[in-house]
């Protein structure tokens, strides 16, 4: 038997149309618009101005705190205007727009092919660099992956999870980059089990990439303290508790963290941007994406320069269908619907998926008929449906305590729904509300 | 059988004096001694339990002002003057007139207006939607349509306007609770004074963007370009963020502003029509200048 978390999960139907599809790198695009705030933390300070020359890797937008990350130029040439750009939340936000001229590194990036293995720096020494190099959570999330390294005194670390669950249907970024730069990969895990003091790491993987799961245990045995973990395919495996749960079979307490069970949880991507940061110098300014979708020609995984019009990647996949309906930034299951398509990609964009008009429509919202089908696939063991009741009749001190801040917003819920209810929405509006109370009563 | 009778009225009979007697005492160790007079001044407000005095419900409103020694820092804004005169007589006190107000909305992006870039399909929700995206239309400022105001309004005093997709205030109902400031996410509607014979002027627009953006995402947005500014003679007009606010304690609705605006986000409400149209191609000179000017 496989192993999986215990409770809730959906599976929806995979179609990993892109799968198999060598990384393509995209050509250099003619300008780039690089938001300056892409991770969850707080805001950036942007260091150039209109008409600066810059490089590939120089700093544009230095970190504004502890949990913040730098921002990197993923091309060279001039700054043509620092202001307030839409990005993929639909507002506009401080963003840098360069002009591409060439395409001149920094001189201490590494930019051979070559395996390098030993690691020279110490623990301290990797935290810096990774907080230097700007590295964020690649699954999604966007965290600061320095913070989450950065241990509190008083907490034990025993085990590294490397998230290689990929549950998010459609999408194959994490999968291309297992069978293309396996090596890479766990180096990058061997260099983050040196920075929290482990020696036991697992690097959990979805059956439903078997070459993945026989590729990288085979590559594993040249490295100490790794396994590779088969897990059964179940939505959202890929949430960090739920892959605590099922590899080490530890519950992460309600409102607390994966340190308070010992455990670090890092994606895949980010093991690879740590490698490349570490062993290469070379800051995180570009990632792997997705471009998929029943009507898109081409479905493709693109090595792409972060700041790239969506558009550009559309194209490069063979181009808008007339029939489609909505664009979203990211899985089916998370992403989120772009309102405009000229937005740039950031560190946290892991697909751009293209639905048809009849699969983009939501069908009508029907009333509750209780059947509880919400309940049973919750993987946090909420209720959605009182959730969304009480959070649509304002009853915020109820939705704070029937837990709703312990939501992961898998929209695990809001798939099952037979009424097509819109649970997870109202659910998150809850969320939103109850945290402005919290954070007004701890000022208090 | 009779006994059975008997014996049932006597035991119940005495259960319920103990009682009784029990009941008395405790009543009389645990007596709340209240106010006459908060019932006396509760008869005479409106009882909606709106919430629009800043008070939990109206019970709690007489309560403050049986408590207040100056009736002048209590309102309800649901009774108005009326009720606040019938409560002062009531407590043996005096009260000044307040200015009455209105809710009124500042933002005119109508569809035809401003143009829609996406359909928003989620749940009909204002909150959700602007903690989703920005909205349907360029403008991240102004009204998502939804109509969340409405849902909030206690006193049927507003609609949503098919035609335009904004909500309409109808004014001899609203009673300026406020209750529709609270709801709406993007902080569109200000209680204003309602003026001398209802007559008002105000900015409807929220646009803090820089003038280009914000003219090309709405016809009527205030592009900040200050020729209002400069034009109000009574300091009623501030500059703030790209953005005209006029004060509704300064304004002598002079219409100074409203004939200079380039965009027509200045709205002037229940004037007669004017008597003379001032020279338009004038006014239309200016502000391409006062725009640039402005971006830089």
């Amino acid at each position: 038997m496989l192993k999986t978390f215990p409770v809730g999960g959906v599976h929806p139907s995979e179609n990993k149309f892109s799968a198999g599809k060598k990384i393509e790198t995209l050509p250099l695009p003619k300008s780039v618009t690089i938001p300056a705030g892409q991770h969850i933390g707080a805001p950036t300070q942007i260091l150039v101005k209109k008409g600066d020359a810059v490089k590939v890797g120089q700093i544009i937008a230095k970190a504004g705190g502890f949990v913040s990350a730098n921002i990197h130029s993923s091309v060279s040439g001039k700054v043509s205007k620092v202001d307030d750009i839409f990005d993929s939340s639909g507002y506009r936000r401080p963003s840098v727009v360069i002009e591409v001229e060439g395409d001149e590194w920094l001189e201490d990036i590494d930019r051979s092919e070559n395996l390098k293995t030993e690691i020279t720096l110490s623990k301290e020494e990797i935290i810096k660099k990774i907080s230097e190099m700007g590295i964020v959570g690649l699954g999604g999330a966007t965290f600061p992956t320095h913070v989450k390294l950065s241990i509190p005194d008083g907490k034990k670390v025993g085990n590294l999870l490397i998230n290689a669950v990929e549950c998010e249907p459609y999408l194959t970024a994490d999968h291309q980059l297992m069978m293309e730069k396996a090596d890479e990969i766990l180096v990058g895990t061997t260099i983050l089990m040196k920075a929290l003091n482990v020696n036991k790491a697992y690097i959990g993987i979805e059956n439903n990439k078997p070459d993945a799961i026989s590729h990288l245990s085979e590559k594993s045995k040249n490295y100490k303290g790794i396994e590779v973990v088969a897990l059964k395919v179940q939505y959202p495996q890929g949430g960090e508790k739920q892959l605590i749960k099922a590899v080490l079979n530890r519950e992460v307490p309600s409102g607390g963290l994966p340190l308070d069970v010992g455990c670090v949880v890092q994606n895949v991507g980010t093991a690879f941007a740590i490698y490349e940061a570490v062993q290469k110098n070379k800051p995180l300014f570009e990632r792997i994406v997705t471009v998929t979708g029943k009507s898109v020609n081409k479905p493709s995984n693109f090595l792409v320069r972060i700041g790239t019009s969506t558009d550009t990647l559309i194209e490069a996949a063979g181009g808008l269908h007339e029939n489609s309906g909505k664009v979203v930034s990211g899985g089916p299951m998370m992403g989120k619907a772009l309102s405009r398509t000229d937005v740039p990609i950031t560190k946290g964009s892991s697909g751009v998926l293209i639905f048809k008009e009849e699969e983009s429509k939501r069908d009508e919202i029907k009333p509750c008929i209780r059947c509880a089908k919400c309940v049973s696939v919750c993987p946090m063991g909420l209720e959605p449906y009182l959730l969304m009741t009480v959070s649509k009749s304002q009853n915020y001190e109820r939705v704070e305590s029937e837990r709703a801040l312990d939501c992961i917003e898998c929209g695990s819920c809001s798939y099952t729904c037979p009424s097509s209810r819109p649970l997870l929405d109202y659910i998150r509006l809850g969320k939103s509300e109850v945290t402005k109370i919290i954070r007004s009563r701890n000022q208090k | 059988m009779n006994d059975v009778i008997l014996y049932t009225l006597i035991t119940l009979g005495g259960i319920g004096a103990l009682s009784s007697i029990i009941l008395f005492f405790v009543a009389q160790k645990f007596k709340v001694i209240e106010d006459p007079r908060i019932d006396l001044v509760e008869e005479v407000l409106p009882l909606a339990n709106c919430g629009g005095c800043g008070y939990p419900g109206c019970r709690n409103f007489a309560d403050a002002c049986v408590k207040a020694e100056d009736l002048n820092s209590l309102y309800c804004p649901v009774g108005g003057n009326e009720t606040m005169s019938k409560v002062a007589s009531v407590l043996g006190q005096t009260v000044e007139g307040k200015e009455p107000q209105v809710a009124v909305l500042l933002c005119n992006g109508s569809n035809a207006n401003r143009k829609h870039t996406s359909i928003f399909d989620s749940a009909a929700n204002c909150t959700i939607a602007a903690n989703t995206y920005g909205g349907e239309t360029e403008c991240t400022h102004g009204c998502l349509g939804l109509g969340e105001c409405v849902d909030a309004c206690n006193f049927n005093a507003m609609y949503m306007d098919p035609v335009t997709g904004l909500p309409v205030v109808i004014e001899d109902n609203c009673t300026a609770c406020g209750a529709c400031v609270k709801a709406c996410p993007k902080n569109l509607f200000e209680l204003r004074n309602k003026g001398k014979k209802s007559r008002r002027i105000y900015v409807a627009c929220m646009n803090t963007d820089k003038g280009a953006p914000a003219k090309k995402a709405c016809d009527t947005a205030c592009i900040g370009c200050s020729l209002c500014f400069k034009a109000c003679k009574y300091d009623a007009i501030t500059m703030a963020n790209n953005k005209a606010y006029i004060d509704y304690n300064k304004c002598v609705l002079c219409r100074a502003c409203v004939e200079v605006c380039p965009t027509n986000a200045i709205h002037e409400l229940n004037f007669p029509p004017r008597k003379v149209k001032p020279a338009k191609e004038e006014v239309a000179n200016e502000p391409s200048t006062e725009v640039k000017s402005e971006n830089q």
